[in-house]
């Protein structure tokens, strides 16, 4: 083990190069602005958050009784619009794909350090939006907005609600673009696209989503205002408009969505896992490859939302047989994530809790998913909390997971401090039973019958509505938790050597925290990703 | 106890036997997909847990389980999806001899009106053992007519129709929901389908005083001047609508169409859109002029001249094959 680390202070890196607000609001570093990011997408986590727990407060009972109905249908709208916008999509992406593609390719920032930046104030000023929007009322269309709900019916923020999503877009649009630029030219010597981290190819799949879906969203948003402003009549039937089109529109975008906020999270647990596995990852190739396919194949699947929806029968059938293509790369994932484990070296340190968190409930929302592509099955459960269950698996026991985990993995990195153990292994214990108790009994729900955005239900729901409000509860306690301790360690915690995991990666062959430039020399790569066959030994369990 | 914390919905239609039957297979497939997937991760997790002395053994992968893993699953997600595939096919064709109940969905309630006249909000009155078929549309946002007993669920959009059809199995009182949001009461726009016995279904049938929908149908047609143009007895100034209903017209523009519920609605709200070719666009519009329930009359009066010329106008909905024995197009949309 390395002689005791430097202490931060004592060394120049990036977070004490400036002091001083002026210096963090115009930097161009990529490590700064992944910071800035992280306070932009934990306040809207915890707003999300807190209409999330007033949602599930309100179904405590079948009668509509803690808010008025109008209120409710705000809360779950805003809920959808919050998360998945100004948090979800931009969680890793932004924050620890910001910090670590730069470094994890031997680069010393970003292709476009200043777009960066403006990145980071298009989300600002859609989170300004979005505050206003829901400071003003709120929109209540759900985060779908589908017409003419949405267009003619609707008397909320609306628009306004639409523009903030239409900005945030442009966020997310640059923010990829700056990634495929920035993975293609600025990789150091050596570092050949078979030797790139999975988090990087994650990232990468990501970003060609993120380039070519979000201007979809952006023009379909922008449809819905003009047909709710001048009453164009896109979207309206009595004026020879198709409400279809709008979901097929929305559709095309939103379920690559999906995989904006799932691939990320993928190439972060191949990092864990590899790394608390000392153990290069299983079949390297098939998981990049996989990950491209899921990115591609993802952009064939969209009308799986809308086999009720009035589209045709053999739309429908086209729809089911492609969606069940794309789960093979996901199983591929899975499967290759579990077979790095075997004969390998395993730490059960916080973030690899988590990683085994996420694989569980990926998978459980995988598997579920395939109910939901059953065309059959998918009449009766779609609509229903069958499938809010089933996307909460995927994003909040997937991406959520994979984000807190990989804030862990990397947070010796970002701060230079080692966040308390103890702590951390709790909260993830908490996190996953609160998170299981939540949302499991919503799958029984939905099969029973239950119509999701209900604002009053049957009493025969009731039990199960109570025990997923327990659930959401404890998941809450879970979310504060790292928050706390993260602000604590930043102060109190151990001070973190280079690499306190003992892990491969260019990442950890920097100073924690790294220097403004990232390298004092630009790297040359000569070995394999994952290369723990040459990597000196790490202690038993930290 | 179990009464009121059910963790099964009712089963109470043909179509929710096979429907169950292929989640009980998912959730048993599943299940044990996953509970393999658990137990590896445990016991590799608690065999390979670190120790000193031990180092990792470094595998790079192997080619043959890759394909092994892609490929079986893929091979299952098949069968999975031809099976899913073979019951939504059913559901989304209903029987050619189903009685007919014309839907009107609003904010927020439902209506129906039986072909025998009656008509009913937010209650739905079917027996035991015949095939229905919803014909339904929305006179405002899209809303989703769903019964969970019957495991069938079918959005109801503004300006077109859409069909969903059961053939219920056991009497009860089961629930309807409104499954697509549609604003401010989305949760308050439920309802109860009652099933009941053939013999006491006729009997809330004789109930009430209505005149049959195609009578009604054939009044409107008679009171808005429709039936000036479109005559039977010679060729008027619109096409003769005898045995019109599910025929192939050709149109104006060259292409040919089959005369389906939609397109008999589109035809009366809007009729410059697709003119039946040797005909010129002289009709009215009737958007915004006819409610969605006057319409539903005309359409079914309309389908009502495929029987015979008058007499069957007002008649029972019951089965009858197309006269020249031509296959009845499949309802699709
Ligand atoms: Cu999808
Ligand atoms: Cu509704």
């Amino acid at each position: 083990m390395a002689t005791s680390p430097t202490p931060a202070a004592e060394r120049e890196n990036y977070l004490n190069t400036e002091y001083g607000i002026r210096s963090w609001l115009l930097t161009t570093d990529h490590k700064r602005i992944a910071l800035l990011y992280l306070l932009l997408i934990t306040f809207f986590f915890f707003i999300g958050g807190f209409f999330a727990l007033l949602i599930r407060l309100e179904l405590l009972t079948p009668a509509g009784d803690l808010v008025q109905a109008d209120t409710y249908n705000k809360l779950f709208t805003m809920h959808g619009q919050v998360m998945v916008f100004f948090f979800l999509i931009p969680a890793i992406p932004a924050v620890l794909g910001n910090f670590l593609i730069p470094i994890m390719i031997g680069a010393k920032d970003l292709a476009f350090p200043r777009i960066n930046l403006f990145s980071w104030y298009l989300l600002v000023i859609g989170g300004l939006l979005m505050m206003y929007t829901i400071l003003t009322g709120g929109a209540d269309t759900g985060w779908t907005f589908y017409p003419p709900f949405s267009t003619a019916f609707a008397k909320s923020q609306v628009v306004t609600a639409a523009l903030a999503i239409f900005v945030a877009g442009f966020s997310s649009i640059l923010t990829g673009l700056n990634f495929i630029v920035t993975i293609h030219r600025m990789r150091a010597p050596g570092m050949t696209w078979s030797r790139l981290p999975l988090f990087v190819w994650a990232n990468y799949a990501t970003s060609i989503i993120q380039v070519l879906g979000t201007p979809v969203l952006a023009i379909t948003l922008m449809l819905v205002a003009l047909d709710r402003l001048f009453a164009f009549g896109i979207f309206d039937p009595q004026r020879g408009g198709d409400p279809l089109l709008f979901q097929h529109l929305f559709w095309f975008y939103s379920h690559p969505a999906v995989y904006i906020m799932i691939l990320p999270g993928m190439g972060v647990v191949s990092e864990v896992v590899s790394c608390f596995s000392r153990k290069r990852i299983f079949g390297y190739k098939f998981m990049a490859l996989a990950l491209i396919a899921i990115a591609v194949l993802g952009f064939l699947v969209w009308a799986h939302h809308m086999f009720v929806a009035g589209i045709s029968l053999y739309a429908a059938l086209v729809f089911s047989l492609l969606s069940y293509l794309v789960a093979v790369p996901s199983a591929i994932k899975v499967f290759n994530w579990t077979a790095t484990m075997y004969k390998g070296s395993i730490s059960y340190a916080t973030p690899m809790l988590y990683a085994f968190g996420f694989i569980g409930l990926f998978t459980m929302g995988g598997l579920t998913g395939l109910f939901l592509a059953a065309l059959g099955v998918d009449v009766h459960v779609t609509d229903t909390y069958f499938v809010i269950a089933h996307f909460h698996y995927i994003m909040v026991g997937g991406m959520v997971m994979a984000y807190i985990g990989g804030l862990h993995f990397w947070w010796p990195k970002i701060s230079g401090r080692m966040y308390p153990e103890a702590w951390g292994k709790l909260a993830a214990l908490i996190i996953f039973v609160g998170f299981n108790l939540t949302f499991f009994p919503q799958f029984v729900l939905g099969y029973l019958g239950m119509p999701r955005r209900y604002w009053q239900y049957s009493p025969e729901f009731q039990v199960l509505n109570v025990l997923s409000t327990a659930g959401a509860t404890i998941l809450a306690v879970g979310y504060v938790l790292p928050m706390v301790y993260f602000l604590w360690s930043m102060r109190y915690g151990k001070v973190a050597d280079e690499n306190p995991w003992g892990a491969a990666g260019l990442e950890w062959m920097t100073a924690s925290p790294p220097p403004t430039f990232n390298f004092d020399e630009t790297p040359v790569v000569t070995w394999e990703a994952y290369d723990y066959a040459n990597l000196k030994e790490v202690p038993v369990e930290p | 106890m179990f009464q009121t914390f059910p963790l099964w919905p009712e089963r109470a239609s043909t179509t929710a036997g096979g429907v169950d039957a292929l989640f009980i297979f998912l959730l048993t497939l599943c299940g044990l997909m996953a509970i393999m997937i658990f137990i590896m991760i445990l016991v590799f997790a608690a065999k390979y847990r670190r120790s000193r002395g031990r180092e990792a053994e470094q595998i790079e992968g192997s080619n043959a389980l890759e394909l092994t893993w892609s490929g079986v699953p893929l091979v299952i997600f098949m069968g999975i999806f031809v099976w899913g595939a073979a019951i939504y096919f059913k559901e989304r064709t209903p029987p050619q001899d189903s009685a007919e109940i014309y839907t009107v969905a609003k904010q927020w309630m439902w209506k129906f009106q039986h072909m025998e006249g009656q008509r009913e909000i937010n209650e739905l009155h079917v027996p035991i053992g015949r095939d229905v078929k919803m014909i339904m549309t929305s006179q405002d946002v899209i809303h989703s007519f769903y019964v969970p007993a019957f495991r069938i669920k079918q959005d109801v959009l503004p300006g077109r129709y859409t069909v969903a059809w059961f053939r219920a199995t056991k009497a009860g009182r089961y629930h309807l929901f409104c499954a697509e949001y549609c604003g401010t009461s989305h949760s308050g726009m439920i309802g109860d389908v009652v099933v009941m016995q053939p013999a006491q279904y006729e009997q809330w049938l004789s109930g009430g005083p209505a005149a049959p929908l195609a009578q009604t149908g054939k009044q409107l047609f008679l009171s808005l001047g429709c039936s000036t143009c479109h005559r039977f007895d010679v060729q008027g100034r619109g096409p003769n609508l005898m045995n019109a209903y599910n025929r192939p017209v050709l149109l104006d523009d060259g292409r040919t169409i089959t005369a389906d519920e939609n397109y008999l609605r589109e035809s009366i709200l809007t009729p410059a859109v697709k003119v039946v070719s040797g005909f010129k666009p002289i009709m009215p519009i009737f958007q915004g002029i006819i409610s969605e329930e006057q319409l539903n009359a005309l359409v079914a009066y309309i389908k009502s001249l495929n029987q015979s010329p008058e007499g069957t106008a007002g008649t029972r909905n019951t089965p009858t094959g197309s006269p020249t024995g031509q296959p009845q197009m499949m309802q699709v949309q």
